[in-house]
């Protein structure tokens, strides 16, 4: 058998309690019950996780490579829009 | 009234649970590399090597309660056939009677029916006065749940599937449900071993087994086959032959090179 007729999904993983999801990787599965299943043994055989997401690649919508300059360049000379412009009262703790 | 539980009565009751396992692992790992998508191939690898911890456990000790400085590997690589005391169903191919070698509804239908058996089994065996035989049971359970979902998954995808992958499922089934019935036969030495607390009455399971398989085989859209032919032994050591050819596979390299380690 040559390539999968299943469709590609995409996994998320969340390793500890208190820490998000992270896209670890993908895998073919033919419905979401076994993309989890398939999902906990591709990805999780070594305790990597308490939690998994899947979901259809074909749900995702990408920013395309193409407007990269578009949608990212702009942000480049806005220092003002980090937070480093403010005087921390003395006295401050836990910032 | 039992006459004492021996420690060969012991040594005999392991043997059976650990060649269950041990057996049923070999036969699952044909698929390696055959299953026909990579996710399944490793799902299927991954059950064998469950069943392989499982039967490493029970052996090592069955191992220490034998004697004779027998170690889990003598017991696995250096017995013959007519040694093994695993029922007959998980030695059976994973082929169609007279048909393809490998049928992944075959497969399906043995892995439902066996672990749907050994999670039960091991559920009851966790509370085992054996208090080793306890803890083996206890690690058991989490995993067989597990075979049992992915067995009772797929059953439900091919039987509720198209029409050819119902009717190869009900064939599957139909093809290993005379093997079940052994799985559930007690016999004096699991007389002795229930009275004394370690073991687990065999019949005692049938009817939650049978409510679990008649669930699947219903949300499958699958007949429950008709209860008839029988066939047992195993358990004293009479075997169909798939059992002499997957042990020739499984014990051929340390027979060629005995004690050969990593």
């Amino acid at each position: 058998m040559t390539g999968s007729d299943w469709p590609l999904w995409e996994v998320f993983v969340r390793p500890r309690r208190g820490l998000s999801h992270t896209h670890v990787g993908s895998l073919h599965a033919p419905d979401a019950e076994l993309a989890l299943r398939n999902a906990r043994d591709l990805y999780t055989r070594r305790q990597e996780g308490v939690s998994i997401w899947v979901m259809p690649a074909a749900e995702i919508t990408a920013s395309s490579p193409d407007e990269k300059d578009a949608f990212f360049e702009p942000a480049a000379d806005k220092a003002y829009r980090h937070p480093t412009f403010y005087r921390v009262p003395e006295g401050a703790e836990h910032l | 009234m039992n006459p004492p539980v021996e420690r060969s009565d012991r040594f005999e009751y392991l043997l059976r649970l650990g060649d269950d396992a041990l057996v049923a692992a070999q036969r699952l790992a044909e698929w390696v590399s055959r299953a026909p998508e990579l996710e399944e191939d490793m799902a299927l690898a991954n059950i064998a090597l469950d069943q392989l911890g499982q039967a490493r456990l029970l052996l090592s000790y069955a191992a220490e309660l034998g004697g004779g400085g027998r170690t889990e590997d003598a017991l696995a690589y250096l017995r013959s056939d007519r040694e093994f005391r695993n029922c007959l169903l998980v030695e059976l191919p994973n082929g169609v009677l007279g048909g393809a070698a490998l049928d992944f509804g075959v497969t399906i239908a043995k892995l439902l029916c066996f672990s749907a058996y050994q999670h039960l089994l091991s559920q009851r065996l966790a509370t085992s006065t054996d208090q080793r035989l306890a803890e083996i049971a206890g690690k058991a359970v989490k995993e067989t749940a597990y075979h049992l979902d992915h067995a009772a998954l797929w059953t439900c995808r091919l039987g509720d599937g198209t029409e050819e992958s119902h009717r190869r499922m009900q064939a599957a089934i139909d093809q290993v449900w005379p093997y079940t019935h052994e799985l559930f036969r007690s016999d004096e030495l699991t007389a002795r071993l229930v009275a004394d607390g370690s073991g687990v009455d065999p019949a005692s399971l049938r009817a939650g087994w049978l409510s679990t398989l008649e669930k699947v085989l219903s949300k499958a859209t699958l007949a429950r086959p008709k209860d008839g032919w029988a066939p047992d032994g195993g358990r004293s050591g009479v075997h169909t032959e798939a059992l002499s050819y997957l042990l020739g596979e499984m014990q051929s390299l340390h027979r060629t090179h005995p004690g050969v380690a990593w």
